[in-house]
């Protein structure tokens, strides 16, 4: 067996073109811990445990991430790295800065990750043109999901506007149904409020207000339609959503209490665990505007020392976006793979209008990252952003006043 | 050699803690105060650029709210947790039948962390599941609390959920100070014929002031520090209306990635903190020095 | 004691009537404050005895229909905090390991502490335990980075020992202050006696101040082990897979932020993290008092 083990792991480190000839080790840092998250990830310890691996789960939840981000960084302080861990967006670039990635651009190029993955969404993966990320999936954000029945019920169509959206809600609030669910976490509000900048300013002026954080797009008319209907929507959820979780507001449009939420597309996954049928029970569609926003989940691979290490990593980039882990994670979890190569017959209706999106945006220049989960910009500037939205949403500042606030703190967060 | 051990042992004693403490203490506030005078993000960098930390602090309106919100909560949470400590030491000193069990019901709560008890405390000052939808159960449909998803009200129930945790310790201070109050003092008070509530006023609770101090000094450690509470009960919201400067500061630091910053608002805090503990120790060490 | 329930002062107009509504009054008092204590952990044992079905259906303030210990089996031994899905039960022990030695440890030099400081005053032994004091209001998380790069530099980077180390070094302020205010209540005319009578420095410490030190060693040893017990911020810095303290394996299972909750295994997990340090108040609870009472608190 170990034999076995070890024949295959040479073969895999000669695929991989590295000479290393070490039984693969890896300590992986992650926060993916509630049931569904760990089955999808004990899939990938169980590929790379049957290809000799050894594998050492660190898992700290919590805050989206952010005690797993205190924990790497007393760990990367003491010297003393994970080998891979849970990273994604600009944060990987800023940690490439500190000098602490390793290079997977072999694992890369061996596998042709260039050729099967979006290109915006490889440009995440690389640091000064080598490869130090490997993606697991794609969460689109700026999903809708809603009650079919209660929809029916008040004969509303899936808004394809904000101002349909604005009236659907209207007549669900005369007939005491919650028009939105949603829980008042700041994050949220963030989610909430980048479709709603996308769906009214465009693909275009999403690019520049909440990627290049241009000055004049962040002052513009548009941003104060987009605070206007930020408040609009806060007339249309319930009086108790302060800090509610996010799958209790889900709950909410299951049992009919509440007609849609904005979230992304984990919501499915609360969804399908209560037994409900996409299409029948509950409707998904993207929240109303042109584009998509990702979220891509992905593992960096640090600095570390000795043999055994270093071919963890390249077997774990290798098996991550291999096609089968891929499939069979994204199946797990609601999202959808990574690499446009495989075969969607077994994903769900929601799932597969989300890769088309993502074939479409992409070529049209409209597939952009989240800004609410940390993929188009550095913590700070993100961070500035999603205090004024939640100061806003959660106050009764009018919107001239929360656009001269967000000028001022993205100005600010450098 | 052996008599100079024994002549310096005392010293010799001390020594490994008080080079810790100055190491692991002031070592690191001098590098927290090195760190806020950079531009550090990720991790932290040693180059300074003055004080632009600073002036993005103060120009930071979440922080002025941190800053009001620990003053708020501070004074609230010190004052009633003292006078509920001392009403409730006062009431389990009449002779109380079933004392022990009473007093661990008070006291338990300082046991348990507030990840531990977060989730129960949301429940149940969340309007729409807890004591509001209860009392309107019951009959009440006009009774409204609602602070926890109201952004004025929202950090008095963390004032709530703090007293609750912490009110029991203080109890236990105070309960001890009764207990050691010369008990001869009262009787002839009691036989001069002064009333009991003017024995309490002016005998006893002047006996306590030590106790007062010490209070204190355990309640302003713990509302500086509180930290848990606010993550568990709000997550620093709605909005930002709840953040703590030990939560801006974490934030900051740790899911920001602005460890300048970070370190800018510690030593404010850092400040804060000196400006209450250094009038105590001077005061307490001084009339031990007697 | 002060005893004040039958106070020999009343007038003949106040009558015994009157005493026993009083006594009523007092003891409905207790009783409502005890209800404000006790409703959370009421919240908690009620929910974690409730099926998952009856927690989505019911009110969160109720009595459980069925009560079921599925929950509590689930959250000790098959709850997922991660991959491994062996419940608290591995992390448990962790904690065990990181609280027993970081206690003693931690007293036994406040002790020493105390002793020299409120005993044997040397010149600027006052300034010392001041600063010392001091050291105890220091936010944690302002020492999280530079403590990290100083244990890696010590080696100790996420192991149970380097846990250890931080967790006595941030309670020597504590255990220090306790012991000294206690030792401070004796007599140093003792100390000075048995000096004359040829007891030397530590002699004195073991055969007259420890044997006399009971009261505030529980006191002493109920605070640390609240505090280490609970800690979260120093166990999810300073700890590596292997080495984590049960806070965070609970987090792990009580703060997933995209996934299904379970709030019934949630509060079992709680309710377990925390036995502990709530059977150490119940058992010890009455010396706690005692301890205090014989000193510790007369600043």
């Amino acid at each position: 067996m170990k034999r076995f083990a070890f024949a295959t792991v040479s073969t895999l480190a000669v695929v991989a073109g590295s000479s290393v000839l070490a039984e693969p080790q890896a300590e992986v840092l992650h926060w993916w811990t509630s049931g569904g998250e760990a089955k999808s990830v004990a899939v990938l310890q169980e590929e790379f445990a049957s290809n000799g691996g050894t594998w050492t789960d660190m898992p700290v939840a919590g805050g989206g991430g952010d005690a797993a981000m205190t924990a790497l960084r007393a760990r990367v302080l003491a010297g003393n790295a994970p080998t891979a861990v849970q990273l994604k967006g600009p944060a990987i670039q800023e940690w490439y800065e500190e000098g602490v990635l390793a290079d997977i651009s072999n694992v890369a190029e061996a596998e042709g990750w260039a050729d099967v993955l979006p290109a915006s969404i490889a440009g995440h993966m690389q640091c000064d043109g080598t490869w130090c990320a490997a993606p697991v999936n794609v969460h689109r954000i700026d999903w809708i999901w809603a009650n079919a029945d209660v929809l029916a019920a008040n004969g509303i169509e899936m808004p394809t506007t904000w101002d349909e959206f604005n009236a659907a809600a209207e007549k669900l609030q005369a007939a005491g149904v919650i028009p939105l669910a949603h829980g008042g976490q700041a994050w949220q509000d963030a989610t909430v409020f980048e479709a709603v900048a996308l769906g009214l300013g465009g693909p275009e002026f999403y690019q520049k207000a909440l990627v290049d954080l241009d000055p004049e797009a962040l002052t513009s008319d548009t941003m104060v339609q987009v605070f206007d209907q930020m408040r609009t929507l806060r007339g249309y959820v319930d009086e108790n959503f302060s800090g509610r979780d996010w799958n209790l507001a889900t709950a909410m449009v299951m049992n009919g209490e509440a007609a849609f939420q904005i979230m992304g597309d984990w919501a499915k996954g609360e969804f399908l665990a209560a037994g409900k049928t996409p299409g029948e029970d509950f409707l998904c569609a993207s929240t109303p505007g042109d584009g998509y926003l990702y979220n891509v989940d992905s593992f960096a691979m640090f600095e570390v020392e000795g043999d055994d290490n270093r071919a963890g990593q390249e077997l774990l980039a290798k098996l991550i976006v291999a096609p089968n882990f891929q499939e069979v994670f994204n199946l797990n979890k609601g999202s959808i793979p990574a690499r446009t190569d495989v075969a969607l017959d077994a994903f769900d209706i929601c799932a597969k209008i989300s890769a088309e999106d993502m074939g479409s945006t992409s070529a049209g220049g409209s597939l952009l990252p989240s800004y609410a989960h940390g993929m188009a910009l550095r913590g700070s500037q993100a961070g500035a952003i999603t205090d004024v939205v939640t100061a806003h949403f959660n106050s009764d500042m009018s919107s001239a006043d929360a656009v001269q606030q967000l000028a001022d703190a993205v100005a600010n967060s450098y | 050699m052996s008599e100079w051990l024994e002549n310096h042992l005392p010293k010799v004693v001390l020594a490994p803690s008080f080079i810790a403490v100055l190491i692991f203490v002031y070592g690191f506030i001098g590098w927290t105060a090195w760190v806020s005078l950079t531009r550090s993000k990720l991790l932290p960098k040693y180059e300074i650029k003055g004080f632009i930390q600073y002036e993005r602090l103060f120009d930071s309106p979440r922080w002025d709210t941190a800053i009001n919100n620990l003053y708020i909560f501070g004074a609230l949470f010190i004052v009633i947790a003292m006078v509920l400590g001392l009403l409730l030491a006062i009431l389990l000193d009449q002779k109380i039948r079933v004392e022990g069990a009473i007093r661990t019901i008070y006291l338990y709560p300082m046991a348990l962390s507030m990840i531990v008890t977060g989730t129960a405390w949301k429940w149940i000052l969340n309007p729409g599941l807890g004591i509001e939808s209860m009392v309107q159960g019951w009959g009440f449909p006009n009774f409204e609390f609602d602070w926890l998803v109201n952004p004025d009200y929202a950090i008095y129930t963390i004032v709530i959920a703090a007293i609750w945790q912490s009110s029991g310790f203080v109890m236990a201070l105070f309960l001890a100070g009764l207990r050691s109050v010369d008990g001869e003092i009262i009787k002839a008070a009691q036989v001069d014929g002064i009333p009991t509530w003017r024995i309490y006023t002016a005998i006893i609770i002047p006996s306590m002031a030590p106790i007062f101090l010490s209070a204190f000094i355990v309640l302003a450690h713990l509302a500086i520090k509180s930290f848990d509470l606010v993550i568990a009960l709000t997550g620093g919201g709605p909005g930002y209306a709840t953040d703590l400067p030990a939560t801006y500061m974490y934030a900051m630091a740790f899911s920001r990635g602005d460890i300048g910053q970070a370190a800018s608002s510690a030593m404010i805090m850092m400040l804060v903190v000196f400006a209450i503990v250094v009038p105590y120790l001077y005061s307490e060490l001084r009339a031990k020095n007697d | 004691m002060t005893d004040l329930s039958m106070p020999q002062t009343q007038t003949r107009t106040q009558s015994a009537t009157g005493k026993i509504a009083l006594r009523w009054l007092l003891y409905v008092m207790l009783g409502l404050f005890a209800l404000y204590y006790l409703m959370p952990l009421f919240v908690m044992l009620t929910t974690s005895l409730k099926s998952l079905e009856e927690i989505r259906t019911g009110s969160l303030i109720s009595l459980p229909r069925e009560v079921s210990l599925d929950a509590w089996k689930t959250a000790w031994s098959s709850a997922c905090t991660g991959i491994q899905c062996e419940g608290l039960r591995p992390y448990f022990w962790n904690s065990v390991l990181i609280a027993v030695p970081a206690v003693a440890i931690s007293t036994l030099l406040g002790a020493l502490n105390g002793y020299v400081v409120a005993q044997w005053r040397f010149k600027g032994a006052n300034i010392i335990f001041s600063l010392m004091l001091f050291g105890c209001f220091i936010p944690f998380q302002v020492v999280l980075l530079p403590m990290a790069r100083l244990l890696g530099m010590m080696g100790i980077a996420g192991t149970i020992p380097g846990l250890i180390f931080v967790h006595v070094i941030y309670g020597l302020g504590f255990t220090t202050l306790f012991f000294r205010n206690y030792y401070v209540t004796i007599p140093s005319e003792l100390t000075k006696a048995a000096r004359v009578d040829g007891a030397g420095f530590l002699r004195i410490f073991w055969s007259i101040f420890l044997p006399l030190s009971l009261p505030i060693i529980v006191v002493t040893v109920i605070w640390q082990f609240t505090q280490i017990w609970n800690d979260f911020l120093f166990g999810v810095s300073f700890s590596q897979a292997g080495t984590q303290p049960v806070t965070v394996a609970l987090n792990n299972i009580v703060n997933s932020t995209t996934g299904v909750k379970e709030y019934n295994v949630d509060m079992a997990a709680a309710i377990i993290a925390g036995l502990p340090t709530l059977l150490v108040y119940v058992v010890a609870g009455k010396y706690f008092i005692r301890g205090l009472t014989a000193g510790s608190v007369k600043g």
